[in-house]
């Protein structure tokens, strides 16, 4: 197929030359009935903001400029099929997992996985499983699932029916994705991976293996971060074992029937460019990287860490295009960075956790940022570093499930002050955001170290959420 | 025909020079780069379309940038110029004896090339000169109390010299002083609004890294409005009371527009950039 060709933006410059005259939604009649908000959001993005009608194809049910559109992206990323997504890659996550397991069936996952995956187990009734994993020494982040502690899960659990890796996190820990899709497919379980922080992975050289390509089942691929489209853009990649027409009903399950022309011509171009460029863009992208990573490390401090942290095990492999940055040294935590550099030097970076922050680097940096951004952290450390301080320990502690996520979810419950909560079984969510790493999940037991660490993480300034109580002051539990 | 080099100063001013030819136009990587030759003002530079300095008006820009410093530091020897790769700033410093060393971080070697080439009136040659072909931002934070003065004499804050009107460039350049440095920069127009509002954005990131910061003005024609900023800031030395009238004027320096009386009363500013600065001081 030609990469070259973006079928779906094509058909809307059909669409905007033929001159159709609307009436059929979007009510603002491609920006007539709004004018504040064309002339915020751009004449061209409001003509381009159309409803699905014949030769623009709909996402439902696509046969014509859709259809082509996902065939390319495929053909792209080395999948049987893909799947444009435009409810953010949550809905491909979610989608996925609702193809591989039902009500009371077991799904193995590694603990450190997004909410999406956990809120996709509150829907549909599946039992986790956790692969116990260690975390980096000094970091304070887990690693990734190694195949030995996969095996050790799978031969607990052989009744399983599916098996979710991250591939990579968000700090770029990823797992031996083609081990642990050879063993767990022999056992007759589906492979997915969440690939939110992966999408490079299909089109750089000298990088981690993507999923798909490594013999994954399914995976959830984050187009709007790495990729760069638009914001809630997403594809999901289904390999030769997965029966696309059954997929499309689970995603038509929750998915809106006004699927977004913006989001998904983004999709598109943005594909296309990947295809076509992709190759000299990460390779920029890495070269980026690996010089901030090199300066930052010169700055003192700082460790911004990368493939040394390699072990063949629980980090199989590190995505050298993340810049991850461990503060511990500059007595400062993260998150308090994270802020500082906002506050004081107007430079926004991804997140900031307890002990490390993280540096989007894209497709779309350049010197000049890198500069401001590795300048900024020299003077932080300059002005506010204090004497390495003994920053709470982070160890990864296996969750006490006494419940599954829906059951607790569903459950009767009562609202308990954080301090009371240990001993009892949480009803709700509570996690950092960002990452979106749930702290604690329905049916898990709520343990004193669990409240320690939610506590600490208040007190640094990390923005937690989840739990009805929007200050986190209070937890529902199960009564 | 009529050929004219003409700049918007804001989107409803445009400001216009007739030129004769055009003598060059290389794209370099960060910008381009072109010069052309004028009945009114000689020979000018234009960076991606902006004027950076004409012949007939340069003088005052670049004494303005150099002289005001080395009259108020006592002993300075060690200068840093950020920028400035036409040169105008180092032929102004190659006057002073006790200068030992001059060091020029320029991003952009091609800027130095051509100017060399097309603009002999502003360039220079100095033993004490070094050029280190990197980015200013980068090159003071690898330095630490190094320098008596640091001279930031960037392109404005919307093209590649953005990085150099940060808060971390001035918390850098702060470091790489030495404890009675002094800071000098560009400091873009206070009329116009865009350009206003650069000014304060400017001032407030320097007042926030060093104990002293003022401003003083300079009339430059061919800039927009033609009323030109530069900032001064210092860890210890304050621009008036520390100017030493006598010993500069015994140098025996020959300029066109700075003296030792200018120099005070470039510190006495208008009402309106008085009360623009105050907003965030």
């Amino acid at each position: 197929m030609n990469q070259q060709k973006t079928p779906i933006r094509e058909a809307l410059a059909q669409l905007e030359h033929n001159r159709i005259v609307p009436f059929d939604v979007p009510g603002h009649k491609r920006g007539k009935g709004s004018s504040n908000l064309r002339e915020f959001l751009g004449k061209k993005t409001l003509s381009i903001d159309v409803n699905s009608m014949k030769p623009l194809d709909n996402l439902c049910h696509p046969v014509s400029v859709i259809k082509e559109a996902e065939q390319l992206a495929a053909e792209a990323f080395g999948a049987a099929h893909a799947f444009l997504m435009v409810g953010g890659t949550t809905s491909a996550v979610q989608a996925m997992i609702f193809y591989s397991v039902k009500r009371g069936e077991k799904i193995i996952l590694p603990r450190n996985v997004h909410r999406s995956v956990l809120t996709a187990l509150v829907l549909c009734g599946a039992v986790p499983v956790y692969i116990a994993c260690k975390s980096c020494d000094k970091l304070g982040i887990e690693q990734g699932s190694s195949l030995e502690e996969v095996k050790k899960a799978i031969s607990q659990n052989p009744d399983a029916k599916a098996i979710l890796i991250n591939n990579p996190t968000y700090y770029g820990i990823c797992s031996d994705v083609a081990g642990i899709a050879e063993y767990a497919r022999k056992r007759g379980m589906t492979v997915l991976a969440d690939e939110a922080h992966g999408t490079h992975l299909y089109f750089a050289e000298g990088l981690p293996r993507p999923a798909i390509g490594a013999g994954a089942d399914i995976a959830a691929v984050s187009m709007h971060k790495s990729g760069g489209s638009l914001t809630q853009s997403s594809f999901l990649l289904c390999g030769k074992n997965i029966n696309a027409n059954y997929m499309r009903k689970i995603i038509n399950l929750t998915q809106t029937t006004s699927g977004s022309y913006l989001l998904l011509s983004s999709l598109d171009i943005s594909r296309s460019n990947l295809a076509i460029n992709g190759k000299r863009i990460f390779s920029d992208v890495l070269s980026l990287t690996e010089y901030a990573r090199k300066e930052i490390n010169g700055l003192g401090g700082y460790y911004a860490f990368s493939h040394e942290l390699v072990d063949g095990e629980g980090v199989y492999d590190f995505d050298r295009t993340k810049l991850a940055i461990n503060t511990l040294g500059t007595g400062l935590a993260g998150i308090e960075i994270y802020d500082i550099l906002r506050d004081e030097y107007e430079i926004q970076i991804e997140f900031g956790d307890i002990a490390n922050i993280l540096a989007y680097i894209s497709i779309g940096d350049n010197n000049k940022n890198i500069e401001m951004l590795i300048g900024a952290l020299s003077e932080v450390k300059r002005r506010f570093a204090r004497p390495e301080m003994d920053i709470m320990k982070y160890e990864y502690i296996a969750p006490i499930i006494r419940a599954t996520p829906q059951e607790a979810f569903y459950h009767a419950q009562k609202k308990l002050p954080l301090r009371e909560c240990a001993g009892r079984i949480s009803a709700e969510f509570v996690m950092c955001y960002p990452p979106g790493i749930p702290i604690i999940a329905p049916g898990e037991e709520i343990t004193s170290e669990i409240i320690e660490y939610i506590s600490y993480a208040k007190e640094k300034g990390c923005l937690l959420t989840g739990a009805e109580d929007m200050r986190t002051d209070y937890i529902n539990v199960l009564e | 025909m009529e050929l004219w080099f003409s700049e918007f100063h804001t989107p409803h001013v445009k400001f216009s020079i007739r030129v004769d030819r055009q003598l060059c136009c290389v794209k370099s990587k960060y910008q381009r780069i072109e010069v052309f030759e004028s009945p009114e003002f000689g020979r000018f530079l234009t960076l991606d379309g902006y004027m950076m300095l004409t012949e007939r008006d340069e003088f005052i820009y670049h004494e303005m940038i150099t002289h005001v410093s080395m009259a108020v530091h006592p002993h300075a020897e060690n200068i840093l110029v950020i920028g400035a790769g036409d040169g105008g700033a180092m032929r102004e410093l190659s006057k002073y004896k006790q200068i030992k060393k001059i060091d020029v971080a320029e991003i952009d070697s091609e800027v130095v090339r051509v100017c060399k080439e097309f603009l002999p009136h502003t360039s220079v040659e100095d033993e004490r000169l070094t050029f280190f072909f990197e980015d200013g931002l980068k090159f003071v934070r690898n330095k630490n109390d190094e320098y008596d003065i640091i001279i930031v004499d960037s392109t404005d804050p919307f093209g590649p010299g953005e990085g150099l009107f940060s808060k971390e460039f001035y918390g850098n350049c702060f470091k790489a002083l030495k404890s009675d440095g002094i800071l000098i920069n560009q400091h873009e127009s206070p009329f116009y609004e865009k350009d206003a509002e650069a000014v304060k954005r400017t001032h407030k990131r320097i007042v926030q890294s060093f104990d002293i910061s003022r401003c003083y003005q300079a009339h430059i024609p061919t800039y927009p409005s033609g009323h030109w900023l530069f900032g001064f800031a210092a860890k210890t030395l304050h621009p008036v009371r520390d100017l030493n009238a006598d010993r500069w004027n015994a140098l025996g320096i020959e300029t066109r527009y700075y003296n030792t009386n200018l120099h005070k009363g470039a510190f006495c500013l208008p009402v309106y950039v008085e009360e623009l600065l105050r907003d965030v001081e």
